[in-house]
């Protein structure tokens, strides 16, 4: 007699083979452990890479002041040197090649995000020179009256 | 509003006072579903092991018709994840890149390994059927009973010895694997619980006993359900009987057995018992030992979730059931009202695991608050909304029905190991 | 702007800038970026954060969304800055509204007002993934769609990840979301398209405070290390074993 018993454990086989076989071809040829240890480096090599290449925005002010030389230079001597002109001017990467001219955020809120006086003790933000949007001038945007890049110097 | 700005979670989820940005409810109605039915294919594979390894000959009946429904449950434990995850169609992932440092890695393979468990014991007990089939099918007209003998002729898998020899093996190969069934029964459902009691970010999940608890809920919620629908397909097999005027044999009429009810029943009680000293142990010792979270969670637990927890979990879910079920003179209909609350009562735990763990944010200063989503307006709202999950509840019997085509569970002539 | 005049600006301010570079070289290299050319892949890059320093103006939060391409109105976020504000009667009220992407612009905490003769300290603490030595979060990937890169960034592959949001789960940080477009897990992982290239990472560079700062763990001369080394450095949640590798100066208890 032939034993029947094992038919099950031939479709069980048979499932792992199949599961093997798929990952042949699915499983990317870089895929393994990549480093010391199975836990923390088990992955598709090829994907740091493709972090890597992922599209750089913005681009530092070093770049900026390679065209704009006027408005860095006198940032740069201003209080407001400690700001990216990204930071207000957007980021650069298509600059000047696909956007011509980059949008200026002149908010108020944008303003505000520093000189929104908070009065809060052991915090920088209260060192900051602020003022209360709710009162100050509430409809008029701050660089009607303040020139964001001499914004120390506009007293005289 | 664009789909873009649709964050996974933001739908359901409101939050209150100190949240992390990105936290939100992520683990939803479908992860609830999740370890709620893997208990319900491993307590009902328990319950027919009771009978197929331990002999208890009362559970004859209610053994197969487990050992069954348990395989028309089984495919129904992996849609939930499916329905959850966000790119469902690289779920194959998990068996071509096992990452078995993670609890999930090992889903594929175990679950797998519990279904051939329980479709070779199935083969096994109903092979000779399957052969008989073949035989009877052949002396048949027509072209519906060709296609019949056709799927039993795939189903006998070639083997058509039906000797006393060979069927003797077969009873002792259902036997064995029934035997290999129950660990990893427990396993795929402890698991469940390790991938919840592992997690060390959640403070509600984090404990070792959560696997056990996993397992002793999945018992009783596998047990009452199997007992449940037993007692409802064969009150109405008796029912339809009466009303045709009862000439079938008489061995169908009967309805449901009180000595298979009274003995599967206390096999309910003392799981549930096991499952709530293991509950309340853990409460106990979270309390007790006060750690940093303790605060948070008492919030959780005795004011938002009080109602979700001890009213409708431990009260309405475990002790009105508990009474009911020892009350002496046991009757049927009380037994069935014991029995949903009993199924009730586990899928509130299972709630207040998945739900409750995320209740609270992981700053321990703020709370999430989750809203099932009802009538779905996305594909994500259906599937992690009430329909989605009555979907998953009502698949088991759908594919019963059809297996019960094939693999007559009920039949009480069906001469089997 | 003519041709002519740009041509004049850039070799100028090239000159101005980088003086020890070759005449000839069209692109401005910084010593930084020079050196990250050269010896890839022995770092091991840690953050600073210095909480003193920090005012809440949250450029960092909107740079970093810009730069990753996370959808600007999501309500998530890789970085986000979080304002805690203790009063007199013991109380800690925290916040971070929109992530903290648009600042602080007011004193109102989820629409209460606070009375400034009432607190007692108030400072923000901006947050980011912790790129743990031990990360619970490429532990529980159970694909290996997550990953620590050898020089100590956890990354996500997001052609692999099947989105289970087991990771999301495991990180006791809460750093973790599903990117509402690839619908797969997103998290901080320091800019790794710029570190690699030698700039800083979005946050680092729009921080007009010097509050966010990066460096390399294995060079002992670089200047964050040395403070990290040097200097009374705290970690965010110690206990849970991760082994963070953002430090923070100046962290007060209350911070979660």
């Amino acid at each position: 007699m032939k034993n029947h018993v094992l038919r099950p454990l031939w479709l069980a086989i048979a499932v792992v083979a199949a599961v093997l076989i798929a990952r042949e071809f699915l499983v990317p040829e870089d895929f393994g452990v990549h480093g010391d240890s199975f836990t923390y480096n088990f992955y598709r090599l090829g994907n740091v890479q493709e972090w890597k290449d992922f599209q750089v925005k913005y681009q530092g002010r070093e770049r900026c002041a390679r065209c704009h030389e006027e408005q860095s230079e006198n940032n740069a001597a201003s209080m407001h040197a400690i700001i990216q002109c990204e930071n207000c001017h957007g980021p650069g990467v298509d600059h000047p090649k696909k956007i011509k001219k980059l949008l200026i955020d002149g908010s108020r809120e944008l303003c505000l995000r520093c000189h929104q006086k908070l009065a809060y003790p052991s915090s920088q933000r209260s060192a900051l020179p602020g003022i209360d949007g709710e009162t100050h001038k509430k409809k008029k945007e701050c660089r009607k009256c303040h020139d964001p890049h001499l914004p120390d110097l506009e007293d005289a | 509003m664009n789909p873009d700005l649709v964050v996974h979670g933001a739908e359901w989820t409101v939050k209150e006072l100190f949240v992390y940005p990105n936290e939100f409810i992520y683990w939803s109605i479908q992860i609830v579903m999740y370890p709620y039915m893997t208990g319900l294919v491993a307590g009902a594979f328990v319950l027919s092991s009771l009978y197929h390894v331990f002999g208890q000959k009362d559970l004859k009946e209610i053994a197969q018709f487990s050992l069954v429904f348990s395989l028309a449950l089984l495919p129904v434990a992996a849609v939930p994840l499916l329905l959850h995850l966000q790119q469902p169609m690289r779920a194959i992932e998990p068996l071509l890149t096992p990452h078995f440092t993670s609890a999930i890695a090992a889903f594929g393979i175990v679950f797998s390994t519990y279904a051939l468990i329980v479709v070779s014991e199935i083969w096994f007990v109903y092979r000779q059927y399957f052969v008989e089939q073949v035989h009877a099918l052949a002396k048949q007209p027509g072209i519906g009973n060709a296609m019949r003998r056709l799927v039993y002729r795939a189903l006998t898998m070639g083997a058509y010895e039906v000797g006393d020899k060979a069927i003797a093996t077969d009873h002792k190969a259902a036997k064995i694997l029934a035997a290999i069934g129950i660990p990893v029964a427990c396993f795929l459902h402890g698991y469940a619980g390790f991938i919840f009691g592992s997690v060390k970010a959640n403070a509600l999940w984090m404990s070792p006993l959560m696997p056990v608890i996993f397992i002793m809920s999945a018992v009783v919620s596998g047990i009452a359900l199997c007992m449940l629908t037993y007692i409802v397909i064969m009150e109405w097999q008796a029912f339809r009987n009466r009303r045709r005027g009862g000439v079938h044999k008489a061995s169908e009429i009967r309805g449901a057995e009180t000595e298979v009810i009274s003995k599967a029943t206390r096999y309910l009680l003392g799981f549930l018992i096991a499952a709530i000293s293991l509950e309340i142990l853990d409460l106990i010792f979270r309390g007790y030992t006060a750690m940093k979270s303790w605060d948070i969670l008492r919030s959780v637990m005795y004011g938002k979730d009080f109602i979700n927890i001890f009213v409708l979990q431990y009260t309405l879910g475990n002790l009105v059931p508990f009474v009911l079920l020892m009350l002496p003179k046991p009757t049927i209909r009380r037994t069935v009202v014991a029995l949903i609350l009993v199924l009730f009562g586990v899928f509130m735990m299972r709630w207040n695991v998945v739900i409750g763990g995320q209740a609270f944010s992981l700053s321990f200063s703020g709370y999430m608050h989750y809203h099932l989503p009802i009538i779905p307006h996305s594909v994500e709202t259906f599937k992690e909304g009430l329909f989605g999950a009555l979907s998953v509840l009502a698949l088991p019997f759908v594919l019963f029905w059809i297996i019960n085509k094939f693999v007559p569970s009920l039949r009480r002539d069906a001469d089997t190991g | 702007m003519s041709c002519s005049r740009r041509d004049f600006l850039k070799q100028s301010v090239a000159s101005v800038a980088a003086a020890a570079m070759p005449a000839a070289t069209f692109v401005l290299l910084t010593p930084e970026e020079a050196n990250a050319m050269v010896e890839e892949s022995v770092r091991r890059w840690i953050f600073l954060v210095d909480t003193e320093k920090c005012t809440g103006c949250g450029l960092c939060v909107k740079a970093c969304k810009i730069e990753n391409e996370i959808p600007y109105d999501a309500p998530v976020s890789r970085t986000w800055v979080e304002r805690y504000v203790v009063t007199k009667d013991g109380q800690t009220h925290i916040d971070s509204p929109n992530a903290g992407r648009d600042g602080f612009t007011t004193g109102a905490i989820r629409g209460e007002e606070i009375d400034p003769e009432n607190i007692e300290k108030a400072f923000f603490v901006p947050k980011l993934c912790n790129q743990c030595d031990n990360p619970p979060c490429v532990q529980v990937c159970p694909v290996g769609a997550t990953y620590q890169t050898e020089d100590g960034v956890v990354l996500v592959d997001q052609k692999w990840c099947i989105g289970c949001g087991y990771c999301i789960m495991a990180c006791p940080y809460g750093v973790r979301f599903f990117n509402p477009v690839t619908k797969t897990a997103e998290k901080c992982n320091f800019c790794y398209h710029r570190i690699s290239k030698g700039k800083e990472a979005a946050c680092v560079q729009a921080c007009p405070f010097d509050a966010r700062r990066m460096g390399d763990l294995k060079d002992p001369n670089d200047p964050v290390t040395q403070i990290v080394m040097t200097e009374r450095v705290q970690v965010l949640k110690d206990e849970y074993g991760t082994k963070p590798q953002v430090f923070y100066l100046g962290l007060d208890e209350k911070v979660r």
